[in-house]
């Protein structure tokens, strides 16, 4: 039985020798996450369950990160449930706050939590992120997380896979998001439901970790259970310097059998942009063009590292925001914000006329730090577009990079990097 | 496991931000989250839905966040069930772990209307449009989720079989 790299890492964690596609399994867990929003509810259940305390202290991660710092006194009381849950559990992994907290799926790879090999479920959709680490990793809701906590373990159905062979090299200005909002205009947002989207082909080795975090990060945006790429030297290397566990790398079999195949070549991508209202609807940023806009969102879980602060300042040093815009940039965890500090990424932000905020998912869900008014558009490096998901129903997010970002904010309007770094030079 | 009421019908790919915006997150009282359900693709919802309504969809309903929120709300509605041509994978699971009956069935989806009447019986599988007459079937489920649904949900059904 040849098996598909997400199989492996299942059936290693069920005790098996083999699985197969559609096989009911019960796994053993690595790390059961929740954040400010899916953890309250699982804290509700987990008495339920029977048990007094959860099933391992060190394998449960909660991070405070949705609508904090609280925007209200509803969100105050729900942090507030998780902090005192945590507490009472003594929970290792708890992250507070302004004591080296974040947006928890950069959060979590930062801190070495997560390993290759290893099997993750969080109480949050984008938990496929940590794929890029040769992970299995995917998003479940609160009830499955409170059963996780309880028990260690759960069931999953083992899912079949398409393959993505990414070849070539990405140009100057073209990253990891613009390679997951072309897939996912290829393939749709239910084209990979409850499939694997594997990642091979000799174009990842010019993806770096935080290109991989992104592009894992939205393949529950094309449906899918999970996204993974294989383990390399940029993978172990990232491992390392975070102080993660010893890695256990898997392979999927020569001729492990894919649903189908899907061809891209990095090195012919263009800047992308996806259209309200859902990410599929994407389109060349060159097309897009002339879409005046009211709003930037530079951060989330999808793209707020520091290679993502970076290529913004790179686009923004020296230049202004555009008058009328607002331009909001923010780094995903305390690190990447000190880094940033550092770097002097912070001050090229406020002096181009950002405002930097504090980690937080704030705006990408329409929490708080930067909602939009009816008929109000935003250009977001997060990712998702649908209906009112940033404020008013009738308000528009455009999902695009940091660069895309970066340069729609210097415009005005959605813009090309290359036409803003050409035209001001 | 049968119910009867009145079909309010939707689209493709409703997401999770629809069903219940994030804005209301800041509390998951089922009561108050049903208030607000649908509310930006369909804001008289809330104050119609009927306890054994049914609410019929099309592909992938449910997409996007893992928020449990979402078939909470449904539930706290008095929507009996929740009929798609296909569903999400996470609200899929999310449904069943709270209680929130649902059924897969493309054919149904797509000849039943807004604003018929219409029957489902969760055991068979089978889904009647009362208004039109037509008599649709999805596969139904085995029995350990039916008692799972039966039960109320995931921690009540492990919770029964702990005793």
């Amino acid at each position: 039985m040849k098996m598909t790299m997400t199989q492996k890492i299942l059936a290693a964690h069920a005790g098996k020798a083999e699985v197969h596609a559609g096989e009911l399994v019960m796994a053993r867990l690595d790390l059961v996450l929740g954040n400010d929003i899916t953890a309250p509810v699982a804290i509700r259940e987990f008495p339920k369950f029977g048990r007094e305390r959860v099933f391992d202290r060190s394998r449960v991660a909660l991070v405070p990160d949705h609508f904090t710092p609280n925007k209200d006194i509803k969100a105050a009381a729900q942090c507030a449930a998780m902090r005192a849950f945590a507490k009472s559990q003594e929970i290792d992994n708890y992250f507070e706050v302004g004591h080296d907290c974040g947006v928890e799926h950069a959060l979590l790879p930062e801190k070495g939590l997560v390993t290759a090999g290893d099997l993750v479920i969080g109480a949050d959709s984008h938990t496929c992120t940590y794929g890029a680490l040769g992970a299995f990793s995917t998003g479940v809701g609160s009830t499955d997380m409170a059963a996780g906590m309880a028990a260690g373990e759960t069931w999953f159905r083992v899912p079949s896979a398409i393959k993505v062979l990414l070849r070539g090299k990405p140009s100057k200005w073209v990253c990891g998001k613009d390679a997951i909002l072309h897939l996912i205009g290829m393939i749709g947002v239910d084209g990979a439901r409850y499939r694997s989207l594997e990642f091979a082909g000799d174009g990842i080795a010019h993806l770096s970790m935080d290109d991989r975090f992104t592009i894992a990060n939205m393949a529950i945006e094309a449906g899918a259970k999970n996204g993974i790429f294989p383990v390399d030297e940029t993978t172990l290397d990232y491992l390392r310097s975070h102080g993660a566990k010893e890695p256990r790398a898997y392979e999927a079999d020569p001729g492990a059998d894919y649903e189908r195949t899907v061809e891209m070549d990095l090195g012919e991508l263009e800047p992308e942009v996806a259209f309200p209202h859902l990410p599929s609807n994407t389109r060349r940023a060159r097309e897009a063009e002339g879409v005046a806009i009211d709003q930037v969102v530079i951060g989330s879980c999808t793209n707020g590292r520091l290679s993502d602060m970076r290529i913004a300042a790179e686009v923004m040093r020296g230049r202004k925001v555009a008058e009328g815009v607002r331009a909001i940039v923010i780094p995903a965890t305390q690190r990447i914000w000190l880094q940033a500090m550092d770097e002097g990424l912070l001050r090229v932000f406020a002096e181009a006329g950002c405002v930097v905020s504090p980690p937080t998912c704030g705006p990408c869900l329409g929490g708080h730090m930067g909602i939009l008014a009816k008929g109000e558009r935003c250009v977001a490096t997060t990712n998702r577009n649908f209906v009112g998901r940033m404020g008013h129903v009738e308000s528009e997010v455009y999902l695009a990079s940091p660069a895309v970002a970066a340069a729609s904010a210097i415009a005005g309007r959605i813009a090309d990097p290359r036409d803003v770094m050409g035209e001001w030079r | 496991m049968k119910s009867k009421g009145t079909v309010f019908k939707y689209g493709d790919n409703v997401d999770t931000d629809v069903i219940i915006p994030a804005r209301y997150l800041n509390t998951s009282d089922p009561g108050e989250l049903a208030a607000h359900c649908m509310e930006d693709i369909d804001p008289g919802f809330a104050g119609a839905a009927r306890p054994g309504d049914i609410l019929v969809a099309g592909r992938n309903f449910g997409c996007g966040s893992s928020r449990e929120h979402a078939p909470l709300a449904i539930k706290a509605s008095g929507v009996a069930c929740v009929v798609a041509e296909s569903f999400a994978r996470i609200f899929y699971r999310n449904a069943l772990n709270i209680g929130l009956p649902i059924l897969e069935c493309p054919e149904a989806a797509r000849a039943m209307s807004a604003g018929h009447k219409a029957a489902v019986d969760i055991r068979t599988g089978e889904i009647s449009d009362l208004t039109t007459g037509s008599v649709f079937h999805a596969e139904p489920f085995p029995p350990f989720m039916m008692d799972l649904i039966a039960a109320g949900g995931l921690a009540p059904y492990l919770k029964g079989r702990c005793r």
